[in-house]
């Protein structure tokens, strides 16, 4: 059981990669072919990302910490793959949104590019490998896999206000890039290790030399994950690239903006936890004062926005710094709520950016059906508008969905965005837990944030009933045509909104553990630095080429 | 040695800052590789600057000090070739660009005179 557990570990980088290798294989006319072998390896990978959710919270690996020694060498020097709750979490989060766009761009846009398949299976491999690696220099690597195949992805169909988007898209990613590179090199320079769970062992005994070494090297590491979730003032190639992106690259995208978050969370409470020096507050502070300045851009520009792209980019920027300002915090009950409003968050953004294209058919039907002509350039020829399931009241479903979005982005009630708001605003009056009285009164910067986080949600309540009230009540609506493939995934990602509401409970406790996991990164570093290599396997001593 | 180097890879860097907020997607790409030159170097002499060092061996015990450290040099191959790989996609994009939009400015219009 537990060495075919251990072995699954693998799958979410190699399942992505092994597809995308077999696609670019196959001719580009034989898109249904691609298109099933495409699923396929999606729904795997759904399946495999389940597993792992289920392994990390059974008793199968210690503490829940799976590992995995690449080529049998051990931690310190080998290349190690760790799953854990949060990052089995996310494969989840990643296979699941994969899987809604995927299925979303049968109709249409899976075909307006030549190797969409296997850029798209790239593209997990990357997010996926970013995920579960346990070293810098392969999450360099594994961000990098990722931003090609976004690269490509974002060009689908070759634009002009594409090409526009992707050129500033592409230079802000090459030099945050850089700023990676230089942070890794620092931070080697000063430790002598690129392992995630060796540096946090060598953190704790270093001198104050070598310390600033560190601290200037994750500093500088940091503005690239701070640039790839877009905080103030890295972020303003966001509203422009999510508003230039086809509906499901942009959903894809939403998920990489929360890559950034991810490493941040795991990355400062695996190395930077058990320090209590000042440079550690001030940062956290500096963190934190980032992120509120990040909610406050965003809800400024989601108020000025007409354009539905541009509010989901800025609903997206919302989001990251709401993450951002909780992630500096720092306390448990504080990254538990969190991670239940990045779920939320990060699931109804998807949906937006899907439901976007389905919404501008009732604006401009003329428009999109001249796009239609320009997109299906020479692949496929005949035209695929009258196949599919077609499904009833469209003009109802979309105004149902709209709203769904709306309210969980906005956090109102009665849906998920609602209970992941309440209770990070519980979090941040009570860090204790709920339910325990103390006499705990919360600092001025987290009435800061509660007051901006409320704001946020009425400027986007205000922002999407302008734009919902002008679509949908206007005279001149007239109801498009929805395929069945277009309208199930946004009601997928809209159900598990919904069935996260109803199981608000069950959930919360997870994320509880996943925190408290997160909090007690000796856990982590332990498992890491203990697995040994299996044994068995001959190593040729002495041989010489 | 190392105020020398280091000079040179400031200067390059600054260089590569200057150039890629220029105007046009040619300066930007010469930017781009010179900082990404730069960042290579940087990582390089992160294994400390060292001279008639071999960095492998097969001779049985191994004096460290004798030695340059092998794991930047791996780490710097992996970087060139990645900033490589992506530095052709930019300049794919900036020849379709420029054959699309009839300009070489960033922007995919001619600023007004």
């Amino acid at each position: 059981m537990r060495f075919w557990a251990d072995q699954l570990i693998l799958l979410p980088i190699l399942l992505p990669l092994l597809f995308a290798a077999l696609l670019v294989l196959l001719n580009g006319r034989r898109q249904q072919l691609k298109f099933a072998i495409n699923l396929t390896g999606t729904l795997a990978l759904l399946v495999t990302a389940i597993a792992l959710f289920w392994l990390t919270d059974s008793e199968v690996w210690p503490n829940g910490v799976g590992a995995y020694l690449a080529a049998n060498w051990v931690a310190p020097f080998g290349i190690v793959l760790v799953v854990d709750r949060l990052a089995a979490l996310m494969l989840t989060l990643c296979a699941v949104i994969a899987t809604a766009a995927l299925v979303f761009s049968y109709r249409r846009w899976s075909r307006s590019g030549v190797h969409f398949h296997s850029l798209f299976q790239f593209l997990l491999a990357g997010i996926n490998g970013a995920f579960i690696t346990g070293d810098l220099f392969n999450l360099f690597v594994f961000f990098e896999i990722m931003l090609a195949a976004s690269y490509g992805l974002l060009l689908l169909g070759l634009q002009p206000n594409r090409i526009r988007a992707s050129m500033q898209y592409v230079v802000i990613n090459l030099l945050a890039s850089s700023f990676f590179l230089i942070g890794v090199a620092l931070i080697y320079a000063a430790a002598g290790t690129l392992n995630m769970a060796d540096l946090a062992v060598r953190a704790a005994s270093m001198d104050d030399s070598e310390r600033l070494l560190l601290e200037v090297g994750a500093a500088i590491l940091a503005i690239a994950f701070l640039t790839k979730s877009a905080m103030w003032p890295l972020g303003f190639w966001l509203p422009t690239t999510y508003a230039a992106a086809a509906p499901p690259v942009g959903a894809m995208l939403v998920l990489m903006t929360k890559v950034g978050v991810y490493v941040l969370l795991r990355l400062w409470l695996l190395v930077f936890a058990d320090q209590e020096t000042s440079l550690q507050a001030i940062s956290g502070t500096a963190l934190v004062v980032a992120g509120l300045l990040t909610l406050a851009f965003g809800t400024i520009g989601l108020l000025g926005s007409q354009e539905l792209g541009r509010m989901a980019g800025f609903s997206a920027i919302i989001s990251s710094g709401t993450l951002l300002a909780a992630v500096g915090y720092g306390e448990q009950q504080v990254v538990s709520a969190a991670l239940f409003y990045l779920l939320s968050s990060t699931l109804a953004v998807a949906a937006f950016m899907l439901l976007i294209e389905l919404i501008e058919r009732i604006r401009k039907p003329s428009a999109a059906m001249l796009a239609l002509t320009m997109e299906a350039f020479a692949i496929d020829n005949d035209p695929e508008e009258s196949a599919g399931v077609i499904i009833p009241a469209a003009m109802a479903f979309l105004g149902l969905a709209f709203v769904a979005c709306a309210l969980i982005i906005a956090g109102l009630p009665p849906l998920s965005g609602f209970v992941a708001k309440f209770t990070l605003f519980h979090a941040l009056l009570n860090p204790a837990g709920m339910f325990i009285d103390n006499l705990y009164t919360a600092g001025p910067l987290a009435w800061t944030m509660l007051a901006l986080i409320i704001l946020s949600g009425l400027a986007a309540i205000i922002s999407l009933m302008r734009f919902g009230v002008r679509t949908f009540w206007s005279t001149d609506a007239t109801a498009p045509r929805l395929q069945l493939t277009e309208a199930m995934p946004v009601s997928l990602l809209l159900a598990l909104c919904i069935s996260m509401t109803v199981l608000a409970g069950p959930v919360s406790a997870y994320l509880d553990r996943t925190a408290s996991a997160l909090h007690q990164p000796s856990l982590y570093i332990d498992r890491v630095m203990s697995i040994t290599a299996v044994p068995g396997v001959v190593i040729n001593e002495g041989a010489t080429p | 040695m190392e105020a020398v180097i280091a000079i040179a890879i400031g200067v390059m860097f600054a260089s590569g800052v200057w150039l890629i907020l220029r105007p046009r997607t040619f300066q930007v790409i010469i930017g781009l590789l010179l900082i990404s030159y730069a960042v290579n170097m940087f990582i390089f002499i992160m294994g400390r600057l060292s001279i008639n060092k071999p960095p492998l061996t097969l001779d049985s015990p191994v004096e460290v000090g004798m030695f340059a450290d092998p794991v930047t040099q791996a780490l710097v191959l992996t970087a060139i070739v990645i900033g490589f790989a992506t530095s052709a996609l930019y300049l794919v994009l900036l020849l379709t660009s420029r054959g699309l939009t009839g300009t070489d400015h960033v922007d995919g219009k001619e600023p007004r005179q």
